[in-house]
């Protein structure tokens, strides 16, 4: 086994709660630009709003790829087979 | 000035002169002829048509338009990135094949008419085919068998589609039609085939991942953007397209995710990036198909190189699995951030090509005020960072430490890396050049500070999602089910079934006949045999007898009279 100090410092585990920290973050820093940025919704005159909201595109992106996510692991309880399914 | 000759063919041409020549003439020939294509494509002028006539049938196989010579001029750079990567490791087969095989895309993208077409279609099924095969291994020959039956259909399907088109029209023009004929949809399902449209899709994740690295860079590029082209050229604004494209988005999607080959998950991704451009496609405004013009010339460079990354991997490694890979950014750093490179690129991180280009398809869908279909882009454009952005270069370079410590490629594969790296980023900051070529005039600013600062939040967000379920995501040592099950293996089970029972008729079949051709030879021999009655030896001693007999009565007769 290698020790802690041996390792790459991406893999040391004092690390992890430091990338954690740097891409929170990013993320805090990804929204500043609402409290003073107003998007112009795309479909005003079909009356959806919702695009236009604050952080939209934040919730939204990472509600769709929870869902994908889900999504796939259902759909893969059906659909995965060991690789060497056609193998034989 | 006459021009009788097709772009396309320089490469094809070439490509057969290239196994007779040896050492650097060969090389010189491999960087030349995608040059000398480029060349050409743009020496002849915008509009210009030559028209020969073949049986009764008018035939332009030269014919240059706007879109023919964008496509046209993106697969020469192609194949000239393709074939400095794949010098020196690939087999004089591949690239050969390679070369015909990219030669026949440039030649679909300059034919006026569909018999031209077709046949630079055939040309290219075969030439992808051998691609495939010269990767040598077992897997790689059946795959290639498969995938070739599946674009002979796809072929056999669009030449009736055509015939039935010149039939009943009288034209063999390839111009654009409408989805509401027979003729027409068949020519359609012939090009969707190509696409990786449902139900078929399975066929590029099947296919493409047995290929040598260097011959799935090539794989990547030319038959699923061809059918882009055709479909762009033959089927703008048919409805339909919206609806296959998003399917095509998140079949690509979930399948990615599921998947733990690593150029599988980039196969499935090919088909996630095709979806949007013919969803554009079908959407069918002048932006939307700039659109889908745009993606396509981006997606080539960018998935080619996220290819070459994953082929270095595969190359120096020898193992292709994300369960077998990671913690690779230590030894290969070019390689890492090549990839990285690609992956930010494909999911439209500002500052690259995608963000560019895929913009100009989710603004079409936009000013059509197609309320679903741009809320579905969009977590689809999520839904890039997710399967291939982010999954790609974090279960291959990071992850855990697999404690593999293999080097960067050799130079020329570092260079055709670096090159497309050069163009992702260059298209991102001045996409001018590249919305000048396009087939309509842009009016379309992707820098506005709303836009930055939205897919910023989208693609962030989406990646904040992917640390967050990292647990759900853990790679398995699986595959998944796809439609290819039908044919890989129901009709398998079919046919064997098929043959026993057939078989098993055959052995009664047989013997019964066999009983009877016996009976009636039992029943000649008892016959005429040996033994049988009508072959039984008349003993001599009975003919003396007889003879006497005859011989008294003779003697009798003649002193009674």
């Amino acid at each position: 086994m290698i020790s802690d100090q041996d390792k790459h410092w991406f893999y040391r585990s004092s690390s992890l709660p430091k990338l954690w920290m740097i891409q929170v973050f990013i993320l805090v820093i990804a929204l500043v630009p609402e409290f003073v940025l107003h998007h112009h919704p795309h479909f005003q005159e079909n009356g959806v709003l919702v695009d236009a909201t604050f952080g939209f595109t934040a919730w939204y992106g990472f509600l769709s790829c929870a869902a994908m996510v889900i999504a796939a692991k259902i759909l893969g309880i059906f659909l995965k087979r060991k690789d060497s399914y056609y193998d034989e | 000035m006459e021009f009788n000759f097709p772009p396309g063919l320089i490469l094809v041409l070439g490509a057969i002169a290239l196994p007779f020549l040896k050492g650097k003439i060969q090389q010189a020939l491999i960087v030349l002829l995608p040059v000398m294509t480029l060349v050409l494509v743009w020496w002849i002028p915008n509009d210009y048509t030559l028209v020969l006539s073949f049986l009764d049938y008018q035939l332009s196989p030269v014919n240059s338009t706007p879109t023919g010579r964008l496509f046209a001029s993106i697969f020469c750079i192609m194949t000239f990135a393709g074939g400095i990567y794949a010098m020196g490791q690939a087999k004089i087969l591949e690239l050969t094949a390679a070369y015909v095989y990219a030669g026949s895309a440039i030649g679909v993208t300059f034919c006026g008419d569909l018999i031209s077409l077709f046949i630079f279609w055939e040309i290219m099924a075969l030439g992808s085919t051998m691609v495939l095969w010269a990767a040598g291994s077992q897997s790689a020959y059946r795959a290639s068998f498969r995938y070739l039956m599946i674009h002979l259909l796809g072929g056999v399907v669009l030449m009736a589609g055509i015939i039935l088109h010149v039939h009943t029209t009288g034209s063999t023009d390839f111009t654009a039609m409408q989805p509401d004929n027979l003729a027409s949809i068949l020519i359609l399902v012939g090009f969707l085939v190509n696409a990786g449209a449902p139900p078929l899709s399975a066929w590029i994740a099947d296919a493409y991942p047995e290929a040598s690295p260097s011959g799935m860079v090539f794989l990547s590029a030319f038959t699923t953007k061809t059918a882009v082209y055709a479909l762009l050229v033959g089927f703008p604004g048919a409805t339909i397209l919206i609806y296959i494209g998003l399917y095509m988005v998140f079949y690509g999607i979930i399948y990615a995710l599921l998947e733990n080959d690593m150029r599988r998950i980039l196969a499935y991704s090919i088909v996630n990036q095709v979806g949007f451009m013919v969803c554009a496609i079908g959407i069918g405004t002048e932006l939307a198909l700039n659109g889908a013009a745009a993606h396509a010339f981006a997606h080539i460079i960018y998935k080619a190189l996220l290819l070459m990354s994953a082929g270095s991997v595969l190359m120096m490694t020898g193992k292709r699995k994300c369960t077998d890979l990671g913690g690779l950014f230590q030894s290969m750093p070019q390689t890492a951030i090549n990839g990285i490179i690609g992956a930010l690129a494909i999911s439209s991180f500002p500052f690259t090509s995608g963000f560019v280009t895929k913009s100009l398809e989710t603004a079409a869908a936009a000013s059509q005020g197609m309320v679903a279909v741009w809320f579905l882009l969009i977590a689809a454009s999520a839904g890039v960072f997710l399967h291939a952005g982010i999954k790609f270069p974090w279960f291959v370079f990071f992850q855990k430490d697999s404690g593999q410590r293999p080097p960067d490629p050799p130079g020329n594969m570092r260079f055709s890396m670096w090159g497309f790296s050069f163009l992702c980023i260059a298209i991102g900051l001045f996409p001018g050049p590249l919305y000048r070529l396009l087939p309509y005039p842009v009016e379309y600013q992707p820098y506005t500070a709303s836009h930055l600062v939205t897919q910023f939040q989208l693609l962030l967000f989406a990646g904040f999602a992917f640390f967050v379920m990292l647990p759900l995501m853990k790679r398995t040592l699986t595959i998944s089910l796809d439609f290819d099950w039908f044919y890989r293996r129901f009709l398998h089970i079919f046919a064997k079934e098929f043959t026993v029972k057939t078989s098993n008729t055959h052995i009664r079949i047989e013997h019964a006949i066999h009983q009877r051709i016996e009976r009636f030879i039992k029943r000649l021999y008892r016959h005429h045999g040996p033994h049988g009655i009508l072959a039984r030896t008349w003993p001599s001693g009975g003919m003396v007898l007889w003879v006497a007999i005859m011989l008294a009565g003779i003697l009798l007769t003649s002193a009674l009279l």
